[in-house]
């Protein structure tokens, strides 16, 4: 199919101001957007700069804003996004340079919330038993791949860059919800603070950016639940 | 710049993040990448780890010794395999004690399915040996481990890309990285450098590797005049999405899944009757092309079925969740209902940067260590894979060596001083970048990558002869020549992603080269390595390993012996 992609560009050591790369060619209706985006760089423009790595949606290194929504651009076929496509960096973050953005504000609400496993117990000799019931109660949020996608779909935070935001929220779920976690009242705290969980305004954005299929705005309805029956 | 540290991780998948949290505590450790951490190839691996835990049946680490050494074809070194299945089963607890959410039985232990390869009393049937969280087991370690390494504080270098390797009056000094963010070069100067850089399938037109997986690490050891183990080795994993090469892993077999040819026969039983579709991978890969060599790929064409019609869909959406959505993303097609295409795709790496069992690098056919240098995973060749790696071993393989890394260096940098630097370590690296950016040629670096590719997958993959390998060394003097001649158009500073590509190349061309020459020289068929001409195993003359020094005349091979305890080597049969 004839493909016309148009990608916003930005490269700071010349451009005083984004603009707008228009790039035309023949390509396969089945070929992801990721080929496509590479199909520019390797024969069109070879300065074009996006991050990607595993090329089947599981690294989440190439989330970005297609067509307006955001995405992973190899979980996405050039059939299904038609043959005039729009690629912008996600919002939100600072551009860096063309699609590539700053995620270190990103990483650095992941790390708020202590994304790993709190334990004070002493450690079994073997795994520590949990019932496939405990374990599905989680499963959802073990998902996440932090790609950023949900985060950056999300109006709570473009208005307020301090909110927490879904993917961190969905990390602490996945702790909260463990039933081998000891970490959950440190975690609970941090939810309920003022840039916490509170402001999320269930607008499911999150959830239709999700590449993962995680239901986000459910986990971030389970979390304050969580709060509102917590025990004084 | 310069950095100074106790210990360098070079690479931040499963291998290195697992050394950095052992040397946390330690000293002042930092982990480099190119990559973000959890975006590293480990988060790719899908069906499990292997470990005789008998969660379901009677196990033994013994039982799994010997599939790992039967399943390498009697190349991997069997003191080092002992170690590998042995540690395996305390490793798998520690990770469900750092919280990995493994798939638990209904008693709520670790759940685990059966894997290719893997049997109970020494391979009289399959057994369920892979620990396994769905069909994301790799996602749940390489998570696990980056926020252990978040709670012990290890130093994150995101994005910067190892260019050089320094060596000082014998012992290794650190690395000279580029700061992909700003474009400098930093220099870290360190008493122990673990390199845990993963594979290199990117040689490969079909890959299940992620575009990251251009070898860098052996590479860059290479060039600084260190062997590889074992390159001539390569796996090609049976099913990979025509076409695209994306995995789907070995557990949809373990589940249960069939492979057909064109007459919807299931032809492993001709190829090995006793575990039929869970044969090791060479043998289902040969059995592939071969069933394609005579007529009955899918109307002609280069690939065969994969058969999951039967397993329902709750087996699909429970325990193969991910591979099911791959399988609806990217062929359009309800796995429930049809048949999949799939052929084989390169995967891994058997051969790498040579170690001891504490993952220390040896430098030559006498084991002399390189000091305060390791290396763990997939860069590295210790070897537990010999000539065929198992599934779930490599996950196994990047915690225990990984882990066998790290605490080594952890002694080692208690017992040394800062070795000395050089006063101009980044010279080298600055040469490169600057030959790079400078260049006038012509020659796209995509055009030349691509004829790599295609080239090795026709010339150097499944099957090899004298006549393909000869014309694939041709074909590499041609692409040498064209790579001499690339052409560059950003030659910026900040994020310059067409400089790390076409670095990234000339690091796929040299393991090429030396892939080639080792598998040239390696007459005789023997796991992943098979010649055509010289069809059968041949112990008398070959059971010994490559290795494959970068001089300047080219590739010059060497060899030394397999180390054999408890197994003597056999016919194979499955």
């Amino acid at each position: 199919m004839q493909m016309t992609l148009k990608i916003r560009r930005f490269n700071p050591e010349k451009d005083a101001e984004p603009w707008w790369g228009e790039y035309q060619f023949e390509a396969e209706p089945t070929d992801r957007l990721l080929d496509a985006l590479n199909h520019v760089k390797w024969y069109l423009d070879g300065t074009l700069t996006y991050r990607r790595s595993c090329a089947h949606g599981v690294c989440g290194s190439d989330a970005m804003l297609i067509n307006g929504r955001n995405g992973l651009a190899c979980k996405l076929l050039l059939k299904n996004l038609g043959s005039r496509i729009t690629v912008e960096p996600m919002r939100g973050f600072r551009v860096i340079k063309d699609l590539l953005v700053d995620m270190e504000f990103f990483f650095d609400k992941y790390r708020a919330i202590k994304p790993y496993l709190i334990t004070n117990s002493p450690e079994p000799d073997q795994e520590r038993l949990q019932s496939p019931e405990d374990r599905e109660k989680f499963d959802d949020t073990t998902k996440c791949i932090l790609c950023g996608a949900c985060t950056t779909a999300c109006p709570s935070f473009w208005a307020n860059p301090d909110y927490v935001g879904p993917a961190a929220i969905v990390n602490a779920h996945r702790f909260i919800f463990d039933s081998r976690d000891e970490g959950k009242e440190e975690r609970l705290d941090i939810m309920n603070s003022t840039e916490g969980v509170w402001r999320c305004r269930t607008i499911f954005n999150c959830v239709e950016a999700c590449p993962r299929g995680i239901n986000v705005t459910r986990a971030i309805g389970e979390v304050k639940k969580a709060l509102l029956f917590r025990k004084a | 710049m310069v950095h100074r540290y106790d210990a360098l991780i070079i690479g931040a998948g499963g291998a290195g993040l697992m050394a950095a949290l052992q040397l946390s505590s330690h000293g002042r450790v930092a982990a480099i990448s190119k990559l973000y951490p959890t975006r590293s190839h480990t988060g790719a691996a899908q069906g499990g780890i292997g470990a005789a835990l008998g969660n379901h049946e009677e196990d033994h680490w013994e039982w799994h010794m010997f599939d790992t050494v039967k399943g390498s074809d009697y190349l991997a070194d069997q003191d080092a395999v002992e170690i590998l299945c042995r540690e395996a089963i305390e490793t798998v607890y520690d990770l469900e004690h750092w919280g990995l959410p493994f798939s638990r039985t209904p008693e709520g232990k670790i759940a685990q399915r059966p894997f290719g390869g893997h049997t109970r009393e020494f391979g009289k049937a399959p057994v369920r040996r892979s620990c396994y969280a769905a069909d994301r087991t790799g996602h749940m370690i390489l998570q696990t481990m980056y926020q252990q390494c978040l709670k012990n504080q290890v130093h994150f270098y995101d994005e910067y890309h190892v260019l050089d390797l320094l060596i000082e009056q014998g012992r290794c000094a650190g690395v000279v990285a580029l700061c992909l963010a700003t474009g400098e070069l930093h220099t870290f100067h360190a008493k122990a450098v673990v390199f845990a850089t993963g594979g290199c399938g990117r040689m490969f037109s079909v890959t299940s590797n992620a575009h990251a997986l251009t070898g860098d690490g052996m590479g860059v050891v290479l060039r600084r005049g260190i062997p590889l183990e074992d390159m001539e080795f390569f796996q090609f994993h049976p099913t990979g999405i025509y076409k695209m090469g994306i995995l789907l892993s070995e557990a949809a077999r373990g589940e249960g899944s069939v492979l057909r040819n064109k007459n919807g026969e299931r032809f492993m039983e001709r190829y090995a009757p006793t575990l039929l579709d869970l044969a090791p991978r060479d043998m289902v890969s040969r059995a592939i092309y071969r069933e394609i060599r005579e007529g009955r790929g899918i109307g002609g064409k280069n690939y065969v079925h994969l058969d999951m019609t039967h397993l329902g869909r709750e087996v699909l959406d429970m325990k193969l969740p991910d591979i099911t959505d791959f399988v609806r993303t990217y062929l359009g097609i309800e796995p429930a209902k049809e048949l999949i295409p799939v052929q084989p795709t390169a995967h891994y790496a058997m051969g790498g940067i040579p170690t001891d069992n504490d993952g220390r690098v040896v430098i030559d056919e006498k084991h002399t260590p390189l000091p305060g240098l390791y290396a763990a995973g997939e860069t590295a060749c210790v070897s537990v894979h010999g000539a065929n790696r198992l599934g779930t071993n490599s996950l196994v393989d990047i915690l225990v060596f990984g882990r066998r890394s790290g605490r080594h260096a952890a002694r080692f940098i208690k017992e040394n001083d800062l070795p000395p630097l050089s006063a101009k370590p980044e010279e080298r690296s600055r040469e490169i970048i600057a030959r790079l950016l400078s260049s006038q040629g012509q020659e796209r670096g995509a055009d030349i990558r691509e004829s790599l590719q295609n080239e090795m997958m026709d010339k150097a993959s499944v099957f090899r002869d004298a006549g393909t390998l000869m014309a694939m060394r041709e074909k590499l003097k041609e692409i040498r020549d064209r790579y001499a001649n690339v052409k560059i158009e950003d030659r910026g500073a900040k994020y310059n992603t067409q400089l790390l590509e076409i670095f990234e190349l000339g690091i796929l061309i040299d393991l090429a080269d030396v892939l080639v020459e080792g598998a040239l020289a390696r007459q005789e068929s023997r796991g992943a390595h098979s010649r055509e001409d010289f069809p059968k195993r041949d112990d008398a003359n070959f059971l010994k390993h490559t290795l494959a020094y970068l001089g300047p005349r080219g590739i010059q091979l060497a060899y030394k012996p397999v180390t054999v305890t408890r197994f003597e080597p056999k016919e194979r049969k499955y």
